[in-house]
């Protein structure tokens, strides 16, 4: 490590202040990420999916496709 | 662009975009802080101190671009009324506060050792505050309305109307005789600080943008999930009921 001088502490400090900022940004990011994609592969293991998420049916406008749009899914 | 507009073309695009942006950020992220550290000598005034403007910087540019990429995304909500253009406004909220934070903070460690004081009531650093404020109004609005498009609706007018503290923030230091000195980087005439110190900054300000991007993205997919997670168990909810009756 270099010599940060008198000031170290404050540099030291604007680093630390940032890199703890950042990992917890990410780490809240990140989980909420896993979380979703736990959440959906639990609905459709159950059987639950998307109409445009299923090989053979067609678009027919249905309310959950509607709600699907609007929810801009 | 239009396919891109399309959630699921979207968060395909993304999967195949991820481990790439990401190596490429934390490959920056190194090669700015070795430069930062290791190679950028003391500037003649502020001693080593410069490195928290590493820092410092890139976090207040996100800061303003975070701002503006709601800003520019609450159009397509009220205009278009795309729903990944309120997605994005969402998503990018968050990170942008957090930028904002770090600016502030390492903005006041600067300022002790070289104005002698933490924090003054000047126009750049008072209109940062309103802005990371402007962030945390939007984040409370999107908490307090459960229906994500009447809260993207809302949030997107309280955008707006916030936008207008981009500008100010930028010619504060113009417009106000204050503590904080005028741009150094992106101004008529050239930078001006020495190529020594400007080069770790500059990739430091990449690395950071690129963060932001890779954060920004994640964010995204968790949320268009999130709606789909929403909208299928309302259909599961519906369809338990028409059982029922």
């Amino acid at each position: 490590m270099p010599d940060l001088g008198p000031h170290a502490v404050f540099i030291l400090a604007a680093y630390g202040v940032t890199f703890v900022a950042v990992a917890a940004l990410a780490f809240f990011i990140v989980e909420d990420d896993r979380k979703q994609r736990r959440l959906l592969a639990d609905l459709e293991r159950r059987g639950i999916r998307r109409r445009s998420a299923s090989t053979s049916a067609k678009p027919k406008g249905g309310a959950a496709e509607k709600r699907a749009r609007k929810h801009g899914t | 662009m239009v396919s891109l507009a399309n959630p699921t073309r979207f968060l395909s695009l993304v999967d195949r975009m991820m481990p790439w942006l990401t190596a490429l950020t934390l490959i920056l992220l190194g090669i700015g802080l070795y430069l930062a550290f290791f190679v950028a000598p003391p500037d003649y005034q502020q001693g080593e101190t410069v490195k928290i403007i590493f820092i410092h910087v890139p976090a207040a540019w996100l800061a303003m671009f975070g701002y503006m990429l709601i800003a520019v995304a609450a159009l397509g909500t009220l205009i278009w009324r795309h729903p990944l253009a309120d997605v994005a406004a969402k998503t990018a909220a968050p990170i942008g506060a957090t930028f904002t934070f770090i600016a502030l903070v390492t903005g006041s460690l600067w300022g002790k050792p070289m104005w002698g004081t933490y924090w003054v009531w000047d126009a750049r650093l008072t209109s940062v505050l309103v802005l990371f404020l402007l962030y945390l109004g939007l984040l409370a609005l999107w908490q307090a309305i459960e229906e994500p498009g009447r809260a993207g609706r809302a949030a997107a007018i309280l955008a707006l109307v916030g936008a207008v503290n981009i500008p100010i923030i930028h010619y504060s230091v113009v417009w106000w005789n204050t503590l904080h000195q005028p741009a150094s980087v992106f101004r008529v005439g050239g930078p001006t600080i020495d190529p020594s110190l400007l080069a770790p900054l500059l990739v430091m300000a990449l690395a950071f943008t690129l963060l932001f991007i890779l954060l920004h993205l994640i964010s995204m997919r968790a949320e268009i999930l999130r709606r789909r997670v929403r909208a299928l168990r309302q259909t599961q909810v519906e369809r338990a009921a028409l059982v029922e009756a």
